[in-house]
């Protein structure tokens, strides 16, 4: 018996996509030691704008490494539009489900996504819909605010 | 798999002699201890011999010893029982910041409703000096209430000095001694103190049975109120079973004190030491002396706790996070923050307890399996290696 499901301990145990791309064409973290975690993500997208791989280095609880290992699978494959839309709920589902108290890291690998893709985009003059009115700096203190619960 | 308990403060494994004790107070010793027929005398006499054996534990009367359900209990009990029965002298009371909720949250409640609550500041180790608890005592200082050690980093608070000062000033004193019961050596006649919480499930018995000592002469109001039992100072039906459990663990704990603090602190410097020769980043939080014999505590640079604790797990070992990963509804700990321990260390944090079923060949396979863990989580971590991380 564990507090996990068998998903997400899965993803813990033997985390997919772990590391750091080199010349990664987005980097973006989110949150810090401070709160209590803090994700890493590294992306590579191709000229059809399609993210084709996806790393992630996370200092965190159990759920944090789950959730970076399951949102970094997601992405790979996707375009950066579908990325973007990517949100903590889906990340949630596809985990089979997090501990209330634990949703925020699922917010985390959101936010690390959008972060990296940011970084990409203005590395290449882009604009995305989804990056709308996203400032990768503002939010750093309040993550933990906008939890989106079940 | 092979498994290793390494949480004895969190709770123990019941002996065999405490369980074979309890037995047959479940079938045949089942009468309620207030009826006069022989199957409750039998309950009753069950119920005397334990008190005597928790009396002796601590050097106390066994008249001085009222069983509750619980540590928590007794804690609830003594610091409203005062509040209530002293309310006429005076409205302050004095405790620490680094306590167990059971007095934080209480001296909360008694703050909604009138008192006033002063938390004395403990130095790095953990420690409160009897100049601080002087200099806070008021005219109106009703009680003072300091944990024997601390359930975090093991800190044994010199009780004998801290309790002269609250008796030089005619203030009840009272210690929580859940974690010290079976730890330190207590003898309340030496110490001086009037009131002691204490809890069986901490050494090798029941869990849902406790006790509070009240030095004869002190004033307390009752918390269960109801029938008549524990003469007539705690009603309901008591926990016989359970108590008789207390008793035998009691008795165990006194007779095997220096064996319990030697086999403990053995195995426990072993772990601590070991930890240093192999995993670089680590610090250890808490006093080097004056500590509770199984207890360590070590903060790993650049990973969070729980991941520690839930990779230990899936090699069969139990361990405790000293503070609780980051979110709206755990909040870190209230300890580390109280001696200093900065807040990224502080996430990474983990409470080790070696007890009497703890061998050397535990300490072992912990630390080869911590070796990899730490290693492991540190691959996965950004921060790794970072200055100031």
């Amino acid at each position: 018996m564990a507090v996990y499901n068998e998903t997400v301990m899965e993803h813990f145990m033997n985390p997919h996509n772990v590391g750091e791309i080199e010349n990664a064409d987005g980097k973006g973290t989110y949150g810090s030691p401070v709160c209590g975690d803090m994700m890493q993500i590294t992306i590579k997208v191709d000229e059809n704008e399609k993210i084709t791989d996806a790393k992630f280095k996370t200092f965190g609880c159990g759920s944090a490494i789950a959730s970076s290992s399951m949102a970094t699978d997601m992405i790979i494959g996707m375009s950066v539009e579908e990325a973007l839309e990517l949100s903590n709920k889906k990340i949630v589902e596809e985990l089979g489900g997090l501990p209330a108290a634990k949703i925020h890291c699922s917010v985390l690998a959101e936010h690390a996504i959008k972060s990296a893709i940011y970084d990409y985009a203005m590395k290449n003059g882009k604009e995305y819909a989804g990056l709308e009115g996203y400032d990768p700096n503002a939010e750093e203190d309040h993550h933990h605010d906008d939890i989106e619960e079940e | 798999m092979k498994q290793v308990y390494l949480d004895y403060s969190a709770t123990t494994p019941v002996k065999d002699e405490v369980v074979k004790e309890m037995l047959p107070y479940f079938t045949e010793a089942y009468g309620n201890p207030s009826s006069i027929y022989s199957i409750g005398v039998n309950a009753k006499a069950g119920l005397d011999l334990a008190r005597q054996r928790v009396a002796d534990l601590i050097n106390a009367d066994a008249k001085e010893i009222t069983f509750t359900s619980c540590g928590t209990e007794a804690d609830n009990w003594v610091l409203e029982g005062v509040a209530d029965k002293l309310k006429d002298k005076g409205n302050h009371i004095i405790t620490t910041k680094i306590e167990h909720h059971a007095i934080l949250h209480t001296c909360e409640y008694l703050e909604k409703h009138g008192f006033e609550v002063t938390y004395l500041d403990v130095d790095k180790e953990g420690f409160v000096t009897p100049e601080a608890l002087e200099a806070a005592i008021r005219d109106n200082t009703i009680l003072v209430s300091i944990m024997m050690v601390n359930n975090e980093i093991g800190t044994v608070q010199p009780i004998k000095e801290l309790a002269a000062v609250a008796r030089a000033k005619g203030i009840f004193f009272h210690t929580d001694a859940v974690q010290g019961l079976g730890n330190v050596p207590i003898d309340v006649k030496d110490l001086g103190v009037d009131f002691l919480s204490m809890s069986a499930h901490k050494i090798y018995g029941p869990k849902g049975v406790g006790a509070l000592f009240a030095r004869k002469g002190t004033r307390l109001s009752n918390f269960i109120h109801g029938g008549a039992q524990e003469s007539k100072k705690r009603a309901g039906t008591e926990n016989s079973a359970g108590i008789v459990g207390f008793g035998k663990a009691a008795e165990l704990a006194r007779e095997g004190l220096e064996n319990h603090i030697v086999h403990s602190s053995v195995l426990r410097d072993a772990l601590w030491q070991k930890i240093e020769a192999n995993i670089p980043d680590v610090h250890f939080n808490g006093p080097r002396d004056r500590r509770h014999p199984g207890n360590l505590n070590v903060s790993f640079d650049y990973i969070e706790g729980e991941a520690i604790l839930l990779m230990l797990d899936a090699y069969g070992i139990s361990v405790s996070t000293g503070s609780a990963c980051s979110s709206k509804s755990l909040a870190p700990s209230h300890v580390l923050d109280a001696i200093g321990v900065p807040i990224t260390r502080m996430n990474g944090t983990v409470r080790f307890t070696v007890g009497d079923f703890t061998t050397p060949e535990d300490i072992d396979y912990v630390v080869d399996a911590l070796t990899k863990v730490v290693t492991r989580l540190r691959e996965l971590s950004p921060v790794t290696g970072q200055e100031g991380w």
